[in-house]
C-alpha cells in the first residue's frame, strides 16, 4: 500500500520543474534556485502548498523552474501580487523572488510598504548590482564608480541600502545570504519562512557576465561576527556600519504579522450593510 | 555467509560524509552539464555529464560498502571547512565559452581538495578504522588526480583569448 501523501518526505529535486534555467553558466541564481528547493525540502513542505511570485528580470524567472504554484508578474509588482495572494490564501507559504532592479527600483515603493504591512511573506532578492537581463545597466545597488559604456566613469550616485531601508520600514526578519554558500543560503531561507511576518533576505548573487569581478565575492563574504538582535536600534547601527558582506540573520523582530483578524471581511450581510448608501 | 563487522558510530559518520561528498559532486556536475547544454556548449556538457556519472558510481560504491539501503531523502547538512563539501565545484566555476580543458581543470581542483580532505583525516587522531579507510580513499583520490591529469593531456589546451566573444552579450566594458 502506498504511504499517505503527507508522510512522504520530498527531496530538493522534487521542487525543481522540468524547465531548464537559461541563466548564464556560472550565474549565482542557479545556486539560489538550489537553495530555495533545499529549503522547501527542509521545511517538509509540498509544492502544492507553496507559491513563488516574481516580477521581471533574470532572478524573476525562478517560479517557472519550481514545481510550486508560480506567478511571473509585472516588473516591480511581485510584492503586491504576493500580498494579495497571502491575504486571500493564508495557508499557503508564499515566497517572493526579485532582483535589485526589479525589487529596489521599479518595485522600490512596494518594498517599503510590504515591510511596513508585515504580511507573512518571504522576500528573496538576488542582488548582483546590475540589470543583467537588459544587458548591464547600473541598478540602484551599483557602486557609484562602476564604469560602463552606459555610465562612463560610473553613475556617481550613492547606492541604495536595502537592509537599512527594510529595517526602517518594519521588516520583521532581515538576513544577508551569499549564493556561493548554497547550503547556508538554504538554511537562511528556511529560517525566514519559519519566522512570522515579512522576512527579507538579500542574497549576494554574482552576475558573472556583466560583473565578472563579483566572482571575488567568495573571498570577502564572511559569517556575521555577532548573533542577530531583536533591537532595531542596535540592528540599524550594525547594518549601517557593516562591510556589506556579513552573512547571516541580522535582525529578528517580534511584530505580529498582518493576520486573519484584520482580513476577515465578516458575513455577506455585514458587507452589504457597510456598502449601503 | 560472512558478514561485515558493524561499523562504529564514528566510522558510519565518516562514511556518511564521504557519501554526501560524492552525492554533492554528482549533483553539481549534473547541474553544470545542464547549464552548458542550455547554452549549446555540448562538448563540455558531455564531459560534465561523464564526470557526474563517475561520481555517482563512487557514491553507489559507498552505499554498497556500508550496505545502506538507499539514498536518504535529505542528506545530512554537514559543516565543512569551506562553504561546500571538498569535492564540490563552486557554482561560479563556469564560463559560457569554456572548453573541455577548463572542465577538467575544475575536476582536478575538486579531486585535489578531496585528496587533501582524506589525507588530513588519515593523519588525524580519528579511530583506526576511520584512518585506515581515509588512507584508502586518499589513495583513490590520488589515482583520480592522476587520471584527470592524463585526460588533460588528451584535450587541447585553450589558447589565450579563449573567452573573447566577437559578439559579446553586453553593452558594458
Amino acid at each position: 500500500m502506498n504511504a499517505p501523501l503527507a508522510t512522504v518526505t520530498l527531496q530538493a529535486k522534487d521542487f525543481k520543474s522540468d524547465y531548464k534555467p537559461v541563466w548564464c553558466p556560472g550565474c549565482g541564481d542557479y545556486s539560489v534556485l538550489s537553495a530555495i528547493t533545499k529549503a522547501l525540502a527542509m521545511l517538509a513542505l509540498r509544492p502544492e502548498n507553496v507559491a513563488v511570485v516574481s516580477g521581471i528580470g533574470c532572478s524573476s524567472r525562478i517560479p517557472a523552474y519550481t514545481t510550486c504554484y508560480g506567478f511571473h508578474g509585472v516588473h516591480g509588482r511581485s510584492l503586491p501580487a504576493a500580498t494579495g495572494l497571502k491575504v486571500a490564501r493564508p495557508e499557503l507559504t508564499v515566497l517572493v523572488a526579485s532582483g535589485d532592479g526589479d525589487g529596489y527600483s521599479i518595485g522600490g515603493n512596494h518594498f517599503l510598504h510590504a515591510c511596513r504591512r508585515n504580511v507573512d511573506l518571504t522576500y528573496i532578492v538576488m542582488d548582483n548590482h546590475v540589470y543583467g537581463m537588459t544587458k548591464g545597466q547600473p541598478s540602484p545597488t551599483t557602486e557609484p564608480d562602476w564604469p560602463s559604456k552606459l555610465a562612463p566613469g560610473g553613475t556617481g550616485l550613492r547606492e541604495f541600502h536595502p537592509l537599512v531601508i527594510a529595517l526602517a520600514s518594519g521588516a520583521n526578519f532581515i538576513a544577508r545570504a551569499f549564493s556561493g554558500d548554497p547550503n547556508g543560503c538554504a538554511t537562511l531561507i528556511a529560517e525566514a519562512v519559519r519566522h512570522p511576518g515579512f522576512s527579507f533576505i538579500e542574497v549576494l548573487s554574482p552576475c558573472v557576465t556583466f560583473r565578472p569581478e563579483q566572482r571575488g565575492w567568495k573571498d570577502v563574504a564572511h559569517p556575521a561576527p555577532v548573533a542577530f538582535t531583536d533591537d532595531p536600534g542596535r540592528a540599524a547601527r550594525r547594518i549601517m556600519t557593516d562591510d556589506g558582506f556579513n552573512i547571516g540573520v541580522l535582525y529578528k523582530g517580534n511584530r505580529p504579522p498582518y493576520g486573519a483578524a484584520q482580513t476577515s471581511p465578516g458575513s455577506v450581510k455585514d458587507l452589504e450593510k457597510a456598502f449601503q448608501l | 555467509m560472512k558478514t561485515k563487522p558493524k561499523p562504529s558510530g564514528q566510522y558510519a559518520d565518516f562514511m556518511s560524509r564521504a557519501y554526501t561528498m560524492e552525492l554533492d559532486a554528482t549533483e553539481r556536475y549534473a547541474q553544470f552539464a545542464e547549464q552548458l547544454e542550455t547554452h549549446n556548449n555540448r562538448e563540455v556538457a558531455q564531459l560534465f555529464r561523464k564526470l557526474a556519472d563517475i561520481e555517482a558510481l563512487h557514491a553507489k560504491r559507498i552505499l554498497d560498502e556500508m550496505q545502506w539501503p538507499s539514498i536518504p531523502a535529505l542528506p545530512p547538512a554537514y559543516a565543512w571547512d569551506g562553504a561546500e563539501a571538498p569535492e564540490t565545484a563552486p557554482f561560479d566555476s563556469l564560463h559560457y565559452l569554456m572548453q573541455p580543458w577548463h572542465a577538467l581543470e575544475i575536476a582536478l581542483r575538486c579531486e585535489r581538495e578531496a585528496l587533501q580532505y582524506y589525507e588530513d583525516i588519515a593523519a588525524s587522531r580519528a579511530p583506526k578504522q576511520v584512518r585506515d579507510t581515509a588512507r584508502e580513499m586518499a589513495a583513490e583520490e590520488a589515482e583520480h588526480v592522476r587520471l584527470i591529469k592524463e585526460w588533460m593531456k588528451r584535450v587541447p589546451r585553450p589558447e589565450a583569448g579563449w573567452d573573447e566573444d566577437p559578439d559579446p552579450p553586453g553593452v558594458t566594458g
